[in-house]
């Protein structure tokens, strides 16, 4: 294993947020066993005390995967020196199975995180707890997630060895791997373009018509959905490639580097918040009639939609204006 | 819109009040807390300056350096294998070096003899590195006298003393022509220690380091990469080490913020206590210790960050030198350039102020959620 | 104006046997009017009170509160009207911010901060614009006669002083019910009668006053309307 501090703080957060959501699982289990709203009895009211320790731990535990998050690229955007071959953090995922997983997992645990705390917003509207049951149902789905992300991450970091010069031979690793696929594959340009423009502009629509006649949520939350998926595979595919002015050049994680002027950050991050904020949507969408929340959930509903809406128009814009001011042209 | 940002502003006002009334108790926690910032980041900046170091200067490296081997020890390389090496298609420019160590009885210590070709240094004059000037305590002019093969003194005026922003690497270092290196170790005509290989193109280096290979099975190439890859694994190494051994002393800071999170004097109890009977709810009050656990961090983080890059940059990590630059009688001297970037930043930020936050988190919630009525009963 | 329909509270945390403060108590507080709770220490008049005021939720039992101002939680009251009972600590702690304005035994002032910051406390989770909250603060504080004291420290003031500054501070909100509890304990016979004449000054403004008290100048008072004596968590007489 490489012991790098960087490394180490990515298993300590890593462990910390599992212990976080674990101890809110069993919180949730608790409550979910025992949960009686109509009683007044003293073991309901200590459930009620815990939702407060339950909604704490997993916004701590959010806002820690997301900054892990970041920082898990950047220390393999850190170690590509270490692995023959590796340009940059694409190549040090690579360097064992795990990488990818640990990455795909970590997005997929703050996306969850994020929509948990979305449907806790709308619980405490409501003043009888309406979600209590499907919140905590979710938080035991999160609970696996995050486990599961926490040991791919340490399978991930323990089994990096850094090819060090032996003392027999020095360059001679090269010639044995296979090149660490320091490029990912772009899927072609030709069906790409298309497919975001289409994806966006459906994106658009249905946040239109949610907006205006308060119907089609699921259909928009599976659209932002849809976006997250399709706008990661055009930056990969060709977006990027005007940014690093360079057609071969299809590498997600370089853009957050300095030399692009850190424009990866606020692409992710309108990725990632219009991702939760369309995905909430959807997730409240089942519960509309409930008569709580009769009044506070469209409201809810629409400021996410909103959210979501901006958050897609600021990626597309800046991209959309990058590709048009760069000298490279496809 | 308004409303919200207002209960944050509000809150906050109230925390710091809150902070600046309990003085006393937060004090201590504060400098604890500071000084485990200040250990764990000194050793950051300490390790990730002297890896930027080493980046830099091996930047004048050769691209390739080619050694023979003999039963796994390096020996010289007769000059007909430099000739052919040259002739393989992609090599620029094939340098014979001519170098070894000298052990000086006198001063002690390691010295790097190393034949220079520069035109500019004179006959039977040596250029030597900043910490050979101060040990042997000469200067430019002065004479210095080598033991040479057979035991007989040899000569040598001080023409320069090499730049001090290149003493990481040039420290110990003795620059002479090659015919006095050779009269010196009584190294042999027709022979190099090695090689110094520049290719035209730096990508086509494994292949010719191949190519090498499959001509000399007994040649041993190490590229400049590999050089740098494996000095920053050591200094990863070590960083990492010293942050585990330290991590013994984050526990114990964390065990104490979790006391003191824990045992809420009558004071804190009572005025909490009173808030929520006045109208204040659990999530207000949760609010309102989180607003003060992140000044007490913010501070706390700050300062330790502030005096680390004080302790680093201005008097170069003296309190950690010795474990992390190993040792040796020829200390290089050096000023480390200040290199801050923001993910060291965060990495520091992960390893002291998240584990206070994990562990302060439940004490929060349990002073928080009080009953209101507990106030009435007091 | 508060409805209690057989409301019990029982205490069980880490007692071998469950303690009953409040016994199947069945209640009216009357609007605009003064009640006085009397009773001996333990009878469980506090705990009505805290139960009363929306600051604890009953083991059993249901309680209404009439007469609201409107816009408080639409969504739930029928009219004006609106069972508290069951409802999660963010709407109860909302009502009774709005509703509902507490003068404690022992005045709970929060020590080391001015007056003024004293009585502006209840405003600071509402979100509501500081200008507009510290204005109404001074203004409660200058009729209650506390000009002087706006930014003194609370430690500095005598017994009278403190319970008004108290006064003021529950009174910020410009709550619909008053409730005090022992207002008297600390206070000689003079200050006690000048208690009870600003609580004359609450009701002729329209005011529900809640009192609860075991001294005479207080529920032998004539503002007082309705005396409700307790004894061991029940009713023994009253109306």
């Amino acid at each position: 294993m490489i012991q790098h501090p960087g490394v180490l703080a990515l298993l300590l957060a890593s462990g910390l947020v599992s212990l976080l959501l674990t101890a809110a699982g069993w919180q949730g289990l608790q409550i979910l066993r025992g949960w009686n709203l109509q009683s007044g009895s003293e073991g309901q009211l200590d459930l009620e005390r815990r939702t407060y320790l339950v909604s704490t731990l997993v916004a701590n535990a959010l806002v820690i995967q997301i900054l892990s998050l970041f920082l898990f690229i950047f220390t393999a955007d850190g170690l590509h020196t270490q692995f023959v071959g590796a340009m940059c953090a694409a190549g040090s995922l690579a360097a064992n199975a795990y990488g990818y997983p640990t990455l795909l997992t970590k997005v997929a645990t703050c996306l969850v995180a994020g929509v948990w705390l979305i449907l806790h917003r709308a619980d405490t509207q409501g003043y009888d707890y309406p979600l209590i049951r499907p919140k905590y149902a979710l938080l035991l789905l999160l609970v696996p997630l995050v486990l599961a992300e926490t040991w791919l991450q340490a399978s991930y970091l323990t089994g990096l060895k850094a090819d060090v010069m032996t003392s027999c031979c020095g360059s001679l690793f090269g010639q044995g791997r296979q090149g660490l696929a320091s490029e990912l594959a772009g899927l072609p340009t030709r069906i790409m373009q298309p497919v975001f423009w289409i994806t966006f502009g459906a994106l658009m629509a249905a946040g239109i018509v949610l907006l205006r006649t308060r119907r089609g949520s699921t259909v928009f939350s599976l659209l932002s959905l849809a976006f997250l998926l399709v706008s990661v595979a055009s930056l990969i595919s060709f977006f990027c490639l005007y940014i690093y002015e360079l057609p071969t050049h299809h590498c997600p994680f370089c853009l957050l580097q300095r030399e692009y002027g850190f424009v990866g950050y606020p692409l992710y991050g309108a990725l990632l918040g219009g991702a939760i904020a369309g995905l909430g949507v959807g997730a409240l969408a089942p519960f509309r009639a409930q008569k709580s929340l009769v009044s506070a959930l469209p409201r809810l509903q629409a400021h996410l939609a909103w959210s979501a809406l901006i958050l897609a128009l600021v990626f597309t814009l800046i991209v959309g204006i990058w590709m048009f001011l760069s000298p490279l042209k496809l | 819109m308004r409303a919200p940002v207002q209960r944050y502003r509000n809150i906050l006002d109230f925390a710091l009040s809150s902070l600046l009334r309990r003085k006393g108790r937060n004090l201590a926690l504060i400098c604890v807390y500071t000084l485990v910032v200040f250990v764990i980041a000194s050793l950051i900046f300490f390790v990730q300056s002297l890896k930027r170091e080493a980046r830099e200067l091996l930047v004048q490296a050769p691209d390739m350096v080619v050694q023979r081997m003999v039963a796994g020890r390096h020996d010289p390389m007769p000059a007909a294998q430099a000739e052919a090496i040259r002739a393989i298609r992609g090599v620029e420019e094939v340098h014979s070096r001519v170098w070894g160590y000298y052990y000086d009885p006198v001063f002690g210590g390691n010295l790097t003899v190393m034949g220079s070709d520069d035109p500019t240094l004179a006959a039977d004059a040596v250029w030597i590195g900043q910490g050979v000037a101060r040990n042997m305590r000469v200067k430019e002019g002065d004479l210095i006298s080598l033991r040479g093969y057979g035991g007989l003194p040899m000569l040598f005026a001080v023409q320069k003393i090499l730049a001090e922003e290149s003493e990481l690497v040039s420290s110990d270092l003795v620059l002479m022509s090659p015919k006095d290196v050779r009269s010196l170790f009584n190294f042999p005509e027709g022979l190099a220690t090695d090689l110094a290989i520049t290719a035209g193109n730096p990508r086509e280096l494994p292949t010719i380091a191949a190519k090498i290979v499959e001509q000399f099975p007994d040649a041993r190439p190490i590229l400049k990469s590999e050089i740098l890859r494996t000095y920053e694994a050591i200094f990863d190494w070590r960083g990492g080490l010293m942050v585990v051994v330290l991590g013994s002393a984050v526990l114990a800071f964390i065990i104490f913020a979790w006391d003191k999170a824990t045992g809420l004097s009558a004071e804190e109890r009572k005025e909490i206590g009173i808030l929520k009977s006045i109208g204040w709810e659990s999530s207000d009050v949760l609010l309102l210790k989180f607003w003060e656990g992140s000044v007490v961090s913010l501070t706390a983080f700050l300062s330790g960050v502030l005096l680390a890059y004080v302790h680093v940059f201005f008097f170069s990590a003296s309190l950690f030198e010795h474990a992390l630059k190993g040792w040796s009688v020829l200390f290089p001297r050096y000023r480390l350039m200040p290199a801050l970037d923001g993910y060291q930043l965060t990495v520091l930020f992960f390893l002291t102020v998240l584990p206070y936050t994990a562990a302060t988190l439940v004490p929060i919630w349990r002073a928080a959620t009080v009953d209101p009525d507990a106030a009435m009963r007091s | 104006m508060i409805e209690l329909v057989d409301v019990v509270k029982t205490f069980q945390a880490g007692l071998a046997t469950p303690f009953t403060a409040v016994d199947g108590v069945n209640l009216n507080v009357p609007r605009g009017k003064v009640t006085v709770l009397k009773g001996p220490s333990g009878s469980g008049k506090t705990t009505l009170l805290t139960l009363i005021g929306c600051m604890a939720r009953p083991t059993s039992g249901r309680i209404h509160l009439h007469g609201l101002p409107a816009g408080t939680l639409p969504q739930l009251a029928k009219g004006d009207s609106l069972e508290i009972t069951s409802l999660p600590e963010r709407f109860l702690t909302a009502i009774r911010r709005r509703t509902f304005g507490f003068i404690f035994q022992q005045f709970n002032l929060v020590r080391g901060i001015s007056v003024l910051e004293n009585v502006l406390l209840p405003t600071y989770p509402t979100g509501e614009d500081h200008g507009d909250a510290e204005a109404r603060a001074i203004e409660r504080l200058e009729s209650l006669g506390l000009a002087r004291h706006l930014h003194a420290s609370v430690d500095r003031l005598s017994g009278g002083e403190a319970q008004r500054v108290a006064i003021a501070r529950a009174l910020i909100n410009d709550p619909t019910v008053i409730v005090a509890d022992e207002p008297t304990a600390h206070l000689d016979s003079k200050l006690s009668e000048d208690f009870m004449m600003l609580m004359g000054q609450f009701k002729a403004a329209g005011k529900t006053l809640l009192i609860t008290s075991h001294d005479p100048i207080v529920y032998s008072s004539p503002l007082a309307d309705l005396v409700v004596e307790m004894r061991d968590g029940r009713i023994v007489a009253g109306p």
